[in-house]
C-alpha cells in the first residue's frame, strides 16, 4: 500500500472530496466553508470542484443551519455541517440534542438523520475563553448521536468517511491546532475506519494511558521518555467516544494494573470521569492504583500563554501521573 | 363533476367531493380531540393531552392545498395537522394510549406522531422545534425538483423563536419552497400573544424578512385553502417562502385538566365559538347543495362509530414489550 504524508487538514479535505464524489447526497454547509475554502483550510478547493450548490456558504446563524440540515437529512440528503469553531456548538443544542438525537426513537424507528456534523475542538492558541473549548463529552451523554474524536491524519479521513456513510448523526471533532501542525501518513487507496475499535497506539505491560484527540500526541511523547525510564506504558487511543471500544480499555488494564486518562475536556462530569468509573467497575480487581484523571482544569480557558497551558495536560503531567500510579503501586 | 365557487374567491373552483372530505376531516379532528379528552378523563392514557378543539379549519385548509409527498412539521399540539394530512386516527389513538400499535410503537405520545409516508415529519415538544427541520425538508425539495413543498405549522408561542428568524433568513436567500403557517389560537400557553409579540406581528416581519406575509381568517376553512393555495403554488413555482398566519382560537386550556378559563374571559371563549369554523362550513355546504342535513348526520354518526371502534380497540392492544426500549435508538 502507497502512503504519503497529509496534514490533519488535508487528510479531512480528501475524505470529504472523495465521498462527496460518491454520494450525490452529500453536500457541506458552513460559514466560509465555499469559496473561501473553510478558516482552517479543510474545504479548501472544495466548492471549485462541486460548486455553490453543494458547497453552501451560510450565514452566521448554526441554529438555523444546523436546524435546516437536520431536516435536510431527515428528508434524503446527507448534510456535513461545519462549526468553525466548537464553542459555538453551544448555539444548537436543540437541533442536535432535541431533533436530531431523538427523531428516530421517538417515531418508534421511521426516520433516519445521516448528519455529520465536524467542529473544532482544543486551545494552546490564545483564542480565550469562547474559542478554545472541547465539548466532545457533552453530545457522549446524549443516546442517539455518535462521536468521533480523531487524533492523526489517517484517523481522521478514515473516520470522517465512516460517519458520511453512518445512517445516524455524528458529531466529529477536529482539534484545531492538529489541522496544520501534525501530519502524519495516509495510504493512496480507499479505507475506511470502524467507529468504537480503539487504536493501540503502543504496547506495553506497566501502565495504560488512554488519550484521544490531539492528547494522542504528548501522551505518546511521555510513553517514549517513560520507556527511557525503563517503565513500559500501553497507549490507547479509542478514537470515538459513542461507541466506546470498553473492551479494548479494559483488557488492557486488567494486564497494566494502573490507568490514566488524558483528554482536553474538562475533568468533572467528563470524558476522564467516565474511563474511570468504566475502569473502576470492569477492572477493579486488578488496579493497583487510583486511576489518574487528566482533563482540562476545571476554569474557563485563559488567554495569557502562561495560564492556559497550565489548564491544558502535557507530557510534564502525564509522567507525574504515571509516577504516582506506580509510587503507590509500590506501597 | 360538480364544481362550486370557492365563497369569498372569484378565481379558485373546487370540486365539491374535495369540499365534503375537507369537512370530514375538520369533522374527524373535532370528534378525535373530545376523544382523547374522554380517553384522559377515564385514565387510558399516561402523560397529558393538548387538544387543538377549534382550530381545525387551519389545519384542514392549509393541507387540502397539498399533495401526499409534500411534508408538514407539526407542534405540540398537533393531531389536527396530521388527521388533515392523512393520517389514520386508529395509530394515533393507539399512540396517544402508549401502544405498541401506535405509529410510534408508544415512544413517541400524543406529542411526538409522524407518518413518514404521508409527509408528516413529526409532531415537536420543542416550541418552533419543527422549523428547522421543515426548512431542511424545503431544501431536499428544492434539488429533488420534482416541485413538493415543505410546511412548517408552528403556534403564535414560536413567533419570537430564533429558529423562525435564521431560517427565514436562509428560505429567502436560497428561494426554498417553505410554508410558514403560524396558527395563532391568541394564547401562548396561559399568556395573550398580544404581551409577547412587539410591533406589528408576523405578517409584517415575514415581509421585512423579504417574503409575503398573508393573514387569514384561520377559522375560514376556504379563505384558509385559498391562501395556502396560492402560497404553495408560488412556491412550487420555484419563488420562494411564504408565511401564512391563521386567526384561530383553542376551545380548551393550554392541555387537558387545564380548562383555560382564568386567563381567558368567557365573553372572549363565547365570542370564538359563535365562529366555530366546523357549523360555519357545513352552512355553506347545505347552501351550496353540497351535502344535506341528513348526509352530515350520517357523517357524523360514521365518525363517531371509527372512533369509539379506535378507542376500543386502543385499549385492547397490547404495549411494547420492554425488550423495546433501547431498540431505535441508532439506525
Amino acid at each position: 500500500m502507497s502512503t504519503r504524508e497529509l496534514s490533519f487538514a488535508q487528510a479531512i479535505r480528501e475524505a470529504l472530496d472523495e465521498e462527496l464524489s460518491r454520494d450525490p447526497d452529500i453536500m457541506v454547509l458552513g460559514e466560509d466553508v465555499g469559496a473561501w475554502g473553510g478558516v482552517f483550510r479543510a474545504t479548501e478547493g472544495l466548492f471549485d470542484k462541486y460548486g455553490a450548490e453543494r458547497i453552501i456558504d451560510t450565514p452566521l446563524s448554526e441554529e438555523g443551519f444546523v436546524g435546516l440540515a437536520v431536516g435536510a437529512a431527515m428528508t434524503g440528503m446527507h448534510p456535513v455541517v461545519e462549526i468553525m469553531f466548537g464553542d459555538f456548538i453551544t448555539l444548537v443544542m436543540d437541533q442536535l440534542v432535541n431533533q436530531a438525537a431523538k427523531m428516530r426513537y421517538m417515531t418508534g424507528g421511521q426516520i433516519k438523520v445521516p448528519l455529520t456534523v465536524r467542529a473544532t475542538m482544543g486551545g494552546g492558541r490564545s483564542s480565550g475563553a469562547q474559542h478554545s473549548q472541547s465539548w466532545h463529552s457533552w453530545f457522549a451523554h446524549v443516546p442517539g448521536l455518535k462521536v468521533v474524536v480523531p487524533s492523526t491524519p489517517y484517523d481522521a479521513k478514515g473516520l470522517l468517511k465512516t460517519a458520511l456513510r453512518d445512517p445516524n448523526p455524528v458529531i466529529f471533532f477536529e482539534d484545531k491546532v492538529m489541522y496544520a501542525k501534525i501530519k502524519g501518513p495516509v495510504p493512496e487507496e480507499e479505507y475506511t475506519i470502524p467507529f468504537g475499535k480503539a487504536d493501540v497506539k503502543k504496547e506495553g505491560s506497566d501502565v495504560t494511558l488512554i488519550a484521544l484527540s490531539r492528547m494522542i500526541h504528548p501522551t505518546l511523547a511521555a510513553a517514549d521518555l517513560l520507556e527511557k525510564e525503563g517503565i513500559h506504558a500501553e497507549v490507547i487511543d479509542p478514537r470515538t467516544l459513542t461507541p466506546l471500544d470498553e473492551e479494548t480499555i479494559l483488557k488492557s488494564v486488567c494486564k497494566t494494573g494502573g490507568a490514566v486518562v488524558v483528554d482536553e475536556g474538562y475533568n468533572r462530569f467528563g470524558v476522564t470521569a467516565e474511563i474511570a468509573a468504566l475502569v473502576a467497575h470492569g477492572a477493579f480487581d486488578y488496579l493497583d492504583a487510583p486511576v489518574e484523571r487528566l482533563g482540562a482544569m476545571d476554569v474557563p480557558i485563559p488567554f495569557t500563554p502562561v495560564l492556559e497551558f497550565a489548564t491544558i495536560p502535557d507530557e510534564e503531567k502525564i509522567i507525574a501521573a504515571v509516577h504516582r500510579i506506580l509510587d503507590g503501586r509500590r506501597r | 363533476m360538480n364544481m362550486e365557487t370557492l365563497s369569498g374567491s372569484q378565481d379558485l373552483v373546487i370540486e365539491s367531493e374535495m369540499m365534503v372530505e375537507m369537512y370530514r376531516r375538520m369533522l374527524l379532528i373535532r370528534k378525535f380531540e373530545e376523544a382523547v379528552f374522554d380517553v384522559y378523563r377515564r385514565g387510558w392514557m399516561p402523560g397529558l393531552g393538548h387538544l387543538s378543539d377549534g382550530q381545525e379549519a387551519t389545519a384542514v385548509g392549509v393541507c387540502s392545498a397539498l399533495r401526499q409527498d409534500d411534508t408538514i412539521t407539526s407542534t405540540h399540539r398537533g393531531h389536527g395537522h396530521i388527521i388533515a394530512k392523512g393520517g389514520q386516527v386508529e395509530k394515533m389513538m393507539a399512540e396517544v394510549m402508549g401502544k405498541v400499535t401506535g405509529y410510534c410503537r408508544g415512544k413517541g405520545g400524543e406529542m411526538h406522531i409522524a407518518d413518514v409516508q404521508l409527509g408528516v415529519l413529526g409532531a415537536n415538544g420543542i416550541v418552533g422545534g419543527g422549523i428547522g427541520i421543515a426548512a431542511g425538508s424545503a431544501f431536499t425539495a428544492r434539488r429533488d425538483g420534482k416541485g413538493r413543498v415543505s410546511v412548517a405549522f408552528f403556534g403564535d408561542g414560536a413567533i419570537n423563536q430564533g429558529i423562525w428568524y435564521e431560517t427565514a433568513n436562509l428560505a429567502v436567500l436560497w428561494k426554498l419552497p417553505l410554508i410558514y403557517v403560524c396558527e395563532n389560537n391568541q394564547y401562548t400557553e396561559f399568556t395573550n400573544y398580544k404581551k409577547l409579540v412587539s410591533g406589528e406581528g408576523l405578517v409584517a416581519r415575514a415581509q421585512a424578512m423579504g417574503m409575503p406575509g398573508v393573514e387569514v381568517d384561520g377559522n375560514d376553512v376556504l379563505a384558509v385553502y385559498q391562501a395556502a393555495t396560492e402560497l404553495v403554488e408560488r412556491a412550487r413555482r420555484g419563488e420562494g417562502p411564504a408565511t401564512l398566519v391563521c386567526q384561530t382560537f383553542r376551545y380548551g386550556g393550554h392541555h387537558v385538566g387545564e380548562p383555560g378559563t382564568k386567563y381567558r374571559s368567557k365573553e372572549e371563549i363565547e365570542d370564538w365559538k359563535r365562529r366555530d369554523p366546523i357549523p360555519a362550513f357545513e352552512k355553506i355546504l347545505v347552501n351550496d347543495g353540497v351535502l344535506g342535513p341528513n348526509d352530515i348526520e350520517t357523517i357524523h354518526e360514521e365518525i363517531e362509530k371509527r372512533l369509539a371502534v379506535a378507542v376500543e380497540t386502543a385499549r385492547q392492544d397490547p404495549y411494547p414489550d420492554v425488550s423495546e426500549v433501547n431498540q431505535h435508538v441508532y439506525a
